[in-house]
C-alpha cells in the first residue's frame, strides 16, 4: 500500500513537472538551453509630407494584431511634435500635432516583432471588426453594371462555396489575356495596390460578399523603403481568409506583418489622405530568454504567472541562488546514500559549497584547506585551557576572522589580483567545520576527522559545479517546476536499499578470502 | 564490481541503506530511541526489571555541580564517567586508581582534579552528545572485567554486542580495545571484533578496521576458539532486553565482570554492520528465519532456544 502511494506520488510529481516545462516551452517558447539567440524583426514606418507652414495632426494607424508576431517594443519619433495614441473601436492609431510646421515633415514609428511561438487564431475585438454585412448589392453604372453582372455570373456558375468563388474571381480578373468585362472592371489598376483592392471589394459586394482591405509589410532583411503591401480578406460568414489579389491565392506569405484592417487610409495629415508612409525593415539578434520573457508577458498566458522575471531583480537573484540548493542537496544525497562518502553533517557540504560561489572555486579550496587547518590546531591549543563549550567555540570564530584578515592583508600587499572578497557566510561555516572536525578528531581519531573533512570537501566541489552549471541554473530558473522531478527523485532514492559503492569494498572480506 | 554485488547479496549482507529501510524503520519506533540513548533512562529501566547493569555511583547534570562530583566517587577507588546520550563510545574517562587528588586515567596517565571537572563540562555541553544538545554525566562502577579476556584485550573493557532482532539474539561479537583505539571497545575506532558461535559462545573469525585478522594486532594471540564463559546467561540476559525497550532491531553491549558476572552496558537502536565481517556472513538469513518463525507468546528463554537453532540451522546452510 505504501510503495503504491509512493510510486503514484512519484508520479504525479514527475507528470506535473514534465508537463508544466513542456507546456512553457511549447506555449511560451521558453528555451531549454541558455544564451540562444532569436531574430528579432526591426520594423520602422517612416512617414512624410509637406506641411503648409500652419499647424498640422498626423493621423497614422499603428499594428494591434499582428497575425502570427508578437510587438515587444515600440518607438515614436517625431520631433516638434506632440503625440496622443488613441483608441477607436479597437483599433490604437498614433495622432502626433504641431502648432507650426514648415517644409518637408519626416515622422518615423519603431516596433521590434519576433514570430508567436506558437500561432493561434486571433480573437479580433471591437466594433472596428464587426463582420459588415452586404445587405443589398451596391447599383453599379454602366457599362460596369453588365461587366459585373456577367462575370459574377461565369463565376458563380465554376464554383461551390464563397472562397471558391472568389479564387475563381481573382483568377478571371487577373488573366493575362482579359477579355472586355475584365478590362472594364481592371480599369487599369495595379493589382498591387490599395485602389484594385477597394475595387475588388466593390465587386464582390455585387455577390453579397463581405470583404476587406489588409495593409502589411513584408519581412525581408535590409529593405529601407517598402511600401505597405495590400490584401484581400473574404469572410464566409465564419472566419476571414486572406487572397493574393494579385492572383487569387489563398492565405498569406509567411513573412506577412498585419499592420491595418480597413479600407481607412493608413495616413491622414489634418484628416485628408496625404502624405507617404514607407517601411525599413532589418533583422538583428536578441536572447531568447529575454524575448520568452517578453513574449510570456504579452500572451497573457496563466503560465506566465509562474514565470520568476515579475519579481524585483534583487529577489530574482536570491531565487537564482536558493533555487540551486536542492540541486546540491542531489549531489549530497547521492554521494552519501549510493556511494556512501561520509561528510560533516547532512548540508555542510552545501553550505561550504554556496560559500565557494561566493570566493570561487580555486581560492575557496584553498582558503578552505588553509584556515580550517589553521583553526584545528588553534582549537587544540584551546582545549588545553578546558574551556566551556560556547566560549571556546566563538573564540575560535574570532581566530578564524582574525586569519582571514591576515591573509587579506598579506594577499593585498602581495598584490595579489583576487581581491579577497572574502563574505560574512563563508566565515561561520569554516568555524563550523573546525569545531565539527574538531570532535571527531579526538572522539573517532585523526583518519576519520580527515576522511570526513576531505569527503565533505570533494562532495562540496562536485555540489559547486552543479551548482554553478550554467545549463542548469537556466533551466531551474526558468522552470522551477523542475524541482518537482528532483523531488520525486529524492523520494525514489529514499527507498533504495541496494549497496553503497563504498560498502561493497568494506564488505569485500565477507565473501572472499 | 558487478560479480562482487552479486555475491555479497547472495551471503545475505545488509547494507546501511537496507538496514536503515528494512529494518530500522519498521521495527524501531522512533519515540523509544529516548530509552536506549539516555543511558540513565536505560539504567534505571533495567534496575527495575531486575536485570543487571553496573551501579550508578552519581549523576551530574549542571555546570555548578561539576564541582561536587567528589561527593559521587567517596568511598570508589576507580569509576568510569560518560555521558549519558554519548555515542559510538566518545567522551568515556576511565579512572582505575586514585592516589590523593590525582587520578590515574585506564592507560595510566594522571588527571588532576580540574581536568576531569574540565572533562565532566564538556560532556554537560553536549560535545559528546547526539546532536550536540546539553547532557548528563553519569559516575558509575568500574567493570573489572573477566581475566578470560586479559591475553587478547589492549587495557580497557571488553565487551560482547548482540545483534537481537525481535527479542531473538541473532548474531554476537566479542569486540576487543587495541592500542589504537585507546582501549575503546568500538570498532571504528580501531578495536578488534570477533565473532561468535550462537550456539556454542566459541569465538570464530575476527575484523578489525573492516579487513579480517587472524591474531590480535597488538599480541598477536590468535582470536578463534575462546569461549565465552556464563554465554548461556549473556544470550539470555539481551533476550530479556526486548521487555525494557521493545525494538525490534537492538544492539545490546554486555560486559562481563569478574565478580557480579554478565552486566548490561548500554542498548544501541542503530547497531552497525561490522558484526556481519566479524562473522564472516551476512544477516539477512538470520532476520529471515526469525521472521518466518512464529514469535507469539515465547517468553525470553525460549527466544534463546530458538537463538540457537535457527545458528545451527543457518550453519548448516553456510
Amino acid at each position: 500500500m505504501r510503495s503504491v502511494q509512493t510510486t503514484l506520488l512519484v508520479f504525479v510529481l514527475m507528470a506535473t513537472g514534465v508537463g508544466l516545462m513542456c507546456l512553457k516551452v511549447q506555449q511560451l517558447g521558453l528555451p531549454l538551453l541558455p544564451g540562444q539567440i532569436e531574430p528579432v524583426w526591426s520594423v520602422e514606418a517612416k512617414i512624410e509630407f509637406d506641411a503648409s507652414g500652419k499647424g498640422a495632426v498626423v493621423n497614422f494607424d499603428i499594428p494591434d494584431q499582428l497575425g502570427g508576431y508578437i510587438l515587444l517594443e515600440e518607438y515614436f519619433v517625431a520631433r516638434n511634435y506632440g503625440l496622443n495614441v488613441e483608441t477607436d473601436k479597437g483599433d490604437r492609431r498614433a495622432e502626433w500635432s504641431t502648432r507650426r510646421a514648415r517644409g518637408k515633415q519626416r515622422l518615423y514609428y519603431r516596433t521590434e516583432i519576433v514570430p508567436q511561438a506558437s500561432p493561434e487564431p486571433e480573437v479580433e475585438k471591437g466594433e472596428k471588426h464587426r463582420v459588415p454585412i452586404v445587405e443589398t448589392a451596391p447599383e453599379y453604372a454602366e457599362p460596369l453594371k453588365s461587366a459585373i453582372g456577367d462575370v459574377l455570373g461565369e463565376t458563380r456558375a465554376e464554383s461551390a462555396d464563397i472562397f471558391s468563388f472568389v479564387t475563381q474571381l481573382l483568377v478571371k480578373l487577373n488573366n493575362e489575356a482579359p477579355d472586355g468585362n475584365v478590362l472594364v472592371i481592371r480599369d487599369n489598376l495595379d493589382p498591387k495596390s490599395d485602389a484594385w483592392v477597394d475595387r475588388l471589394i466593390y465587386v464582390l459586394a455585387g455577390a453579397r460578399i463581405s470583404s476587406r482591405l489588409v495593409r502589411g509589410v513584408l519581412l525581408e532583411d535590409g529593405q529601407s523603403d517598402q511600401t505597405p503591401t495590400a490584401w484581400l480578406e473574404v469572410h464566409n460568414g465564419e472566419q476571414w481568409q486572406g487572397f493574393d489579389p494579385s492572383s487569387g491565392d489563398k492565405g498569406y506569405p509567411d513573412n506577412f506583418v498585419r499592420w491595418s484592417v480597413g479600407s481607412e487610409p493608413l495616413l491622414k495629415v489634418d484628416g485628408r489622405n496625404a502624405g507617404r508612409v514607407s517601411f525599413a525593415i532589418s533583422q538583428y539578434g536578441h536572447s531568447l530568454a529575454s524575448i520568452a520573457r517578453d513574449r510570456a508577458a504579452a500572451s497573457k498566458s496563466w503560465l506566465s504567472s509562474l514565470l520568476l522575471f515579475d519579481l524585483p531583480v534583487s529577489t530574482q537573484n536570491v531565487y537564482r541562488t536558493l533555487l540551486m540548493i536542492p540541486l546540491g542537496a542531489l549531489v549530497v544525497a547521492f554521494m552519501r546514500t549510493l556511494v556512501g562518502i561520509p561528510t560533516l553533517g547532512t548540508f555542510m557540504p552545501i553550505l561550504i559549497a554556496v560559500a565557494f560561489r561566493e570566493t570561487e572555486l580555486v581560492w575557496g579550496i584553498a582558503l578552505f584547506v588553509l584556515v580550517t587547518s589553521a583553526g584545528l590546531s588553534i582549537r587544540f591549543y584551546l582545549e588545553r585551557l578546558q574551556l566551556l563549550l560556547v566560549p571556546r567555540l566563538c573564540s575560535v570564530l574570532v581566530l578564524v576572522v582574525l586569519l582571514i584578515l591576515i591573509i587579506s592583508l598579506i594577499s593585498a600587499r602581495l598584490g595579489l589580483d583576487r581581491g579577497f572578497s572574502i563574505a560574512l557566510f563563508p566565515i561561520v561555516i569554516l568555524t563550523m567545520v573546525i569545531e565539527h572536525m574538531s570532535v571527531i578528531w579526538e572522539e573517532a581519531g585523526p583518519g576519520a576527522a580527515l576522511k570526513e573533512g576531505v569527503g565533505s570537501l570533494l562532495v562540496a566541489v562536485l555540489g559547486y559545479l552543479v551548482m554553478s552549471e550554467d545549463h542548469l541554473q537556466h533551466i531551474v530558473f526558468l522552470f522551477p517546476e523542475v524541482l518537482l522531478i528532483l523531488l520525486a527523485v529524492f523520494i525514489v532514492m529514499g527507498r533504495y536499499t541496494g549497496y553503497r559503492v563504498t560498502e561493497v569494498m568494506r564488505f569485500r572480506d565477507i565473501v572472499e578470502r | 564490481m558487478i560479480g562482487r554485488i552479486r555475491k555479497l547479496m547472495d551471503a545475505g549482507v545488509i547494507g546501511i541503506n537496507s538496514r536503515n529501510r528494512s529494518y530500522i524503520m519498521p521495527r524501531n519506533p522512533r519515540r523509544l530511541y529516548a530509552l536506549v540513548d539516555d543511558k540513565v533512562q536505560t539504567k534505571k529501566l533495567a534496575e527495575a526489571a531486575g536485570i543487571a547493569v553496573p551501579e550508578l555511583y552519581g549523576l551530574v547534570n549542571s555546570v555548578r555541580t561539576a564541582r561536587e562530583f567528589h561527593r559521587f566517587i567517596e568511598g570508589h577507588d576507580d569509576f568510569v564517567i560518560k555521558p549519558a546520550r554519548g555515542s559510538g563510545g566518545k567522551g568515556i574517562l576511565l579512572i582505575t586508581e586514585r592516589r590523593r587528588e590525582v587520578c590515574i586515567k585506564g592507560d595510566g596517565t594522571a588527571l588532576q582534579s580540574s581536568e576531569i571537572e574540565h572533562h565532566i563540562q564538556n560532556i554537560l555541553g553536549g560535545i559528546y552528545s547526539l546532536g550536540g544538545h546539553p547532557d548528563q554525566a553519569i559516575i558509575e562502577y568500574r567493570v573489572k572485567f573477566d581475566p578470560v579476556f586479559e591475553k587478547i584485550s589492549y587495557r580497557g573493557v571488553p565487551d560482547i554486542r548482540l545483534l537481537v532482532y525481535r527479542g531473538v539474539p541473532a548474531m554476537a561479537m566479542l569486540r576487543l580495545p587495541t592500542r589504537s583505539s585507546d582501549g575503546r571497545a568500538n570498532l571504528h575506532q580501531g578495536a578488534v571484533g570477533v565473532g561468535i558461535d550462537m550456539a556454542t559462545g566459541v569465538t570464530t573469525s575476527a575484523v578489525c578496521r573492516d579487513r579480517r585478522i587472524i591474531e590480535h594486532p597488538d599480541f598477536g594471540t590468535v582470536l578463534s576458539g575462546h569461549e565465552i564463559p556464563h554465554w548461556e546467561d549473556l544470550l539470555l540476559l539481551a533476550a530479556r532486553c526486548q521487555e525494557l525497550a521493545p525494538l525490534g532491531y537492538l544492539g545490546v553491549d554486555v560486559v562481563l565482570d569478574a565478580d557480579l558476572g554478565p552486566l548490561i552496558l548500554e542498548l544501541n537502536a542503530r547497531p552497525g554492520l561490522a558484526i556481519q565481517i566479524a562473522n564472516g556472513r551476512g544477516l539477512r538469513g538470520t532476520f529471515s528465519a526469525i521472521d518466518a518463525a512464529d514469535l507469539s507468546g515465547l517468553d525470553p528463554i525460549q527466544r534463546t532456544a530458538l537463538s540457537r537453532k535457527i545458528a545451527i540451522e543457518q550453519k548448516d546452510v553456510g
